[in-house]
């Protein structure tokens, strides 16, 4: 089933949840958000882009295999978990690197957290797409 | 036993694997090394010192990772280092060449670290840990010669007995840590009276006997250690004679302070052990492989050990105790060794076969009548004296004429198979052709028997070295009293012990005499009798055909079926907990709703009406999707936006992959009548139990406590306001990861079932 208008108007919503995904994703530890919901966001994004113009385009947009995303994104949290035993800490305590800060700002915050919640972006994204490109290509 | 010739030929089939030939001496060499590392102890240790050392390995459990090095475990310790060095040795010619022999080296060193750590664990559980592992390793170095069906079944059957006598042996442990409150040895120990006084005594004895028994095949558990000589020789040798099956009698040992002094210790010991003990002697002088002789006769003496630990008291017992356990290690080592040496040196191991070998194998020949002279008890080896200590030691005992009557059968049926299978090979003339020209093994082989059955010798001369060092300490470490070994003496003059002896010899040398005309007659008896190993098939198969019939039952393919049994589980546990815990107040008082909740309640039920009239399976689900949503807006209503959206994105999810997978199918047949009823009243049932118990709940005051922590700990401690993501992806970190694990291998196995093309089965077809 392919139709001009849902393949057309799929591409802008396709780019549109994207960005709304990695927003999700970097706004989640101080509002609404976070990386599963971002990673629904993502897969969602994904999952349009494979009905409106089949699992082959998607995948080629995805560039990278869905489960080996998964994947990667369990290793990456499990990197960021572990980070914190360089410091002597307990496993999965997050560690924080606070740039340019001053008094009264906090300046740029970094954190394993959120490198660990990238992983958990990511691992929801890829394991859903996994699959729903083998259920659809089952068909 | 048809195998007799089959062992080398099924290890030297396969091509060769010649990675690690070069490093297989490295085992030997490392054995030694704690050997050598070991000895230093022995002085403190003889003086009485017990030696321990420790350190915390999951300290909210209470297990240490602890050694304690007394008489008992630096004993066993040197046995199993010793022994193990000289095995390996072995190994490393006899394997030479054969598959994997890197491997099995490996195999042989772990087992050996793993035996260590049982004899030398301060801490029940770290004892219990090791004490698996020497079953695992086990079943890889009986199951070595995996190409063989033989081979696969015998370490499955060994490991599966001795696997579910662990299970018994750490339900025991963990009666034991209730009684005394903690796994550390010393308090176990020292905790004696507490622990026989105790209403869990009688339950903790059964478990620990059951984990001794099966580990030292005890009868009627006995079948799977002939079994185990499927594993090349140096395992029988090492696993199966000399260190793992006593690990079961160590255990009891070991706990002898603390469970011993009782009648039903006396009774079980003493009825498991003769028993045990007398039968494998008759068994033993059945059988025409020399390994089989052997590995029944191990179990004679596992038998007489236990039946020797039976006594609370009696320090004469436990003196007899020690000795034969040192003796025995030896010379049944050697033995088996000088079997494998044979095997090498023939081709075959048939006693029927062999005979006259002593030409061409002097140096075997030498080592296997020494070791079998030790065997046969005969002075002056060691053999006798600890024959003697255990005759005096059983004239001693609570129960002992029958132990005495034990002792003196299965000594005779010893002494007899000790000749036929040390002496009846070697001299003589060959009773037939042998596979393979005789000839002498190399000296990696020949050390092993050699210095074993010479110590045998040398200790049998020098008694009071073997007291000193490997008697003594071990039995005040049993007793938990000093100084009450007994001595050991070569000449201890005409006493009832000497007599027994006198009547052991001639006994055997009748026996010996006859041992062909006996051995037909006992197989004759033994077609008759039920066996054992049949039995443990027929056990597995019942236990097969049980787990299949309950998977038809349960799992019978059909998705709706499965909903079914899950959902009357979850009521009855519903309903048992409400029926347990007495109904708690409900209070069911019309809320004041606003138009936008009346607007997501109709929504939800208009939803759920059109999922239970629908026949399209498209349009239930749409139903379902809006349920969903109506359960979404609840959340943004009452102000828990980050559940709402991933309620939300779900919802939406499951739709498209649900629709996916069912366009396939195709339209829902209508159930039957009764189906439909039974359904209709399981949902019912369900939404009634969960209503019933959240009307309750909303009746208990809630408890903040953990909500407060978060509110004031989520800004200055995790830099972050979202307390939701906080305790996702800080305070709960953990868990979060533990979740996305079960997502991800959640996708890759969908898609791993998906890639799978099942062919139909014929009653597929059929349908």
């Amino acid at each position: 089933m392919k139709s001009v208008i849902v393949e057309s108007g799929a591409r802008f919503l396709v780019a549109l949840l994207l960005v709304f995904s990695v927003y999700m994703l970097l706004r989640g530890h101080n509002l609404p958000g976070g990386g599963f919901i971002g990673g629904l966001v993502g897969a969602v994004g994904f999952v349009i882009q494979a009905i409106a113009c089949g699992t082959e385009s998607a995948r080629k947009a995805l560039r990278v295999d869905p489960s080996n995303i998964a994947m990667a994104g369990l290793g990456i949290a499990l990197l960021a978990g572990l980070f914190a035993a360089l410091f002597g800490d307990a496993l999965f305590t997050g560690q924080w690197l606070f740039i340019g800060a001053t008094e009264d700002s906090k300046g740029l915050p970094l954190s394993t957290v959120l490198v660990f919640d990238i992983g958990v972006y990511l691992v929801v994204m890829g394991a859903i797409l996994t699959l729903v490109f083998a259920l659809e290509e089952e068909a | 036993m048809g195998s007799a010739t089959g062992e080398a030929a099924a290890h030297g089939a396969k091509p060769a694997n010649r990675r690690g030939q070069g490093l297989t001496w490295v085992p030997a060499a490392l054995a030694a090394a704690i050997f050598a590392a070991l000895w230093p102890a022995m002085p403190p240790v003889a003086g009485g010192e017990v030696l321990r050392w420790g350190a915390a390995w999951v300290p909210s459990l209470g297990v240490n990772f602890s050694v304690l090095v007394d008489g008992l475990s630096l004993t066993f310790a040197l046995l199993i280092s010793g022994i193990g060095a000289l095995v390996m040795l072995f190994a490393a010619k006899y394997m030479e060449g054969k598959y994997h022999s890197g491997r099995f080296a490996l195999y042989l060193f772990l087992f050996m670290l793993a035996m260590l750590g049982v004899v030398l664990a301060d801490n029940l559980l770290t004892l219990f840990v090791f004490w698996e592992l020497t079953s695992i390793t086990s079943y890889l170095l009986i199951g070595f010669g995996h190409a063989d069906a033989k081979s696969r079944r015998s370490a499955l059957q060994a490991l599966l007995v001795t696997g579910m006598g662990g299970l018994a042996l750490l339900a025991g442990f963990i009666l034991i840590y209730t009684v005394v409150g903690s796994f550390d040895l010393a308090v176990v120990l020292a905790s004696g009276d507490v622990l026989r006084e105790s209403p869990l005594y009688l339950p903790i004895l059964v478990l620990v006997l059951a984990g001794a028994f099966t580990k030292s095949a005890q009868f009627p558990l006995h079948f799977w250690l002939p079994n185990a000589m499927a594993a090349p020789t140096p395992v029988s040798a090492y696993l199966h004679s000399a260190t793992m099956v006593k690990a079961g009698v160590f255990l009891l040992a070991r706990l002898h302070p603390a469970l011993a002094g009782t009648d039903v210790w006396l009774w079980s010991l003493t009825l498991f052990g003769g028993v045990t003990a007398v039968f494998a002697s008759v068994m033993a002088l059945r059988q025409t492989d020399l390994k089989q002789a052997l590995a029944y006769t191990t179990l004679m003496a596992l038998g007489t050990l236990v039946l020797f630990l039976a006594d609370g008291t009696s320090s004469y017992a436990i003196t007899g105790f020690m000795a034969f356990l040192v003796t025995h290690s030896l010379y049944k080592a050697a033995l088996f060794l000088v079997v494998g040496t044979v095997d090498h040196g023939t081709g075959t191991r048939d006693a029927r076969i062999l005979g006259g070998l002593a030409r061409a194998m002097p140096v075997t020949a030498f080592a296997a009548a020494l070791a079998g002279l030790s065997m046969a008890g005969l002075p002056p080896f060691v053999g006798f004296i600890a024959k003697e200590v255990l005759y005096k030691g059983a004239g001693e005992l609570a129960l002992g004429t029958i132990v005495t009557a034990f002792a003196l059968a299965s000594n005779a049926l010893m002494f007899a198979v000790a000749g036929i299978v040390c002496l009846r090979p070697f001299w003589g003339r060959p009773r037939g052709e042998t596979p393979v020209k005789p000839h002498e093994g190399p000296w990696q082989m020949l050390a092993g028997p050699v210095v074993l059955s010479v110590l045998g010798l040398a200790f049998g001369l020098m008694p009071w070295l073997k007291q000193q060092i490997l008697v003594s300490p071990g039995v005040d470490a049993v007793l938990g009293r000093d100084g009450e070994a007994r001595d050991l003496r070569l000449w201890a003059g005409v006493n009832l012990a000497l007599i027994l002896s006198l009547v052991t010899f001639a006994l055997g040398i009748v026996l010996y005499a006859a041992h062909v005309t006996l051995r037909d007659g006992l197989n004759r008896l033994g077609t008759h009798l039920p066996s054992l190993d049949a039995g443990w098939d027929r056990f597995l198969d019942g236990l097969k055909a049980l787990a299949a019939w309950q998977t038809r039952i349960l799992q019978s393919g059909r998705l709706v079926n499965y909903m079914a049994v899950t959902f009357v589980t979850l009521l009855a546990g519903l309903v048992a907990a409400l029926i347990a815990t007495g109904p708690g107040p409900i209070v069911l008082e019309m809320p004041y709703l606003l138009v936008k909740e009346w607007g997501i309640a109709l929504l939800v039920l208009a939803g759920t009406g059109v999922v239970v009239s629908t026949n399209s399976r498209i349009t239930a689900l749409a139903g379902l999707g809006v349920v969903g949503v109506g359960v979404a807006l609840i959340f943004i209503t009452y102000g828990a936006p980050d559940v709402a959206i991933t309620q939300l994105l779900v919802e939406v999810l499951v739709v498209v992959l649900v629709a996916l997978a069912i366009l396939k199918l195709p339209s829902l047949e209508p159930e039957t009548g009764r189906r439909r009823w039974f359904d209709a009243a399981l949902a019912l049932g369900i939404g009634g139990a969960v209503t019933a118990i959240m009307l309750m709940v909303l009746e208990v005051p809630i408890d903040r406590r953990l909500s407060d922590y978060f509110e004031v700990t989520s800004w200055p401690e995790a830099f972050g306001r979202n307390i939701v993501n906080v305790i996702l992806v800080d305070f709960r970190a953990l868990d979060t990861f533990g979740e996305i694990a079960v997502v991800a291998v959640a996708g890759i196995a969908a898609l791993a079932l998906l890639k799978t093309k099942i062919a139909p089965t014929k009653e597929e077809d059929a349908r």
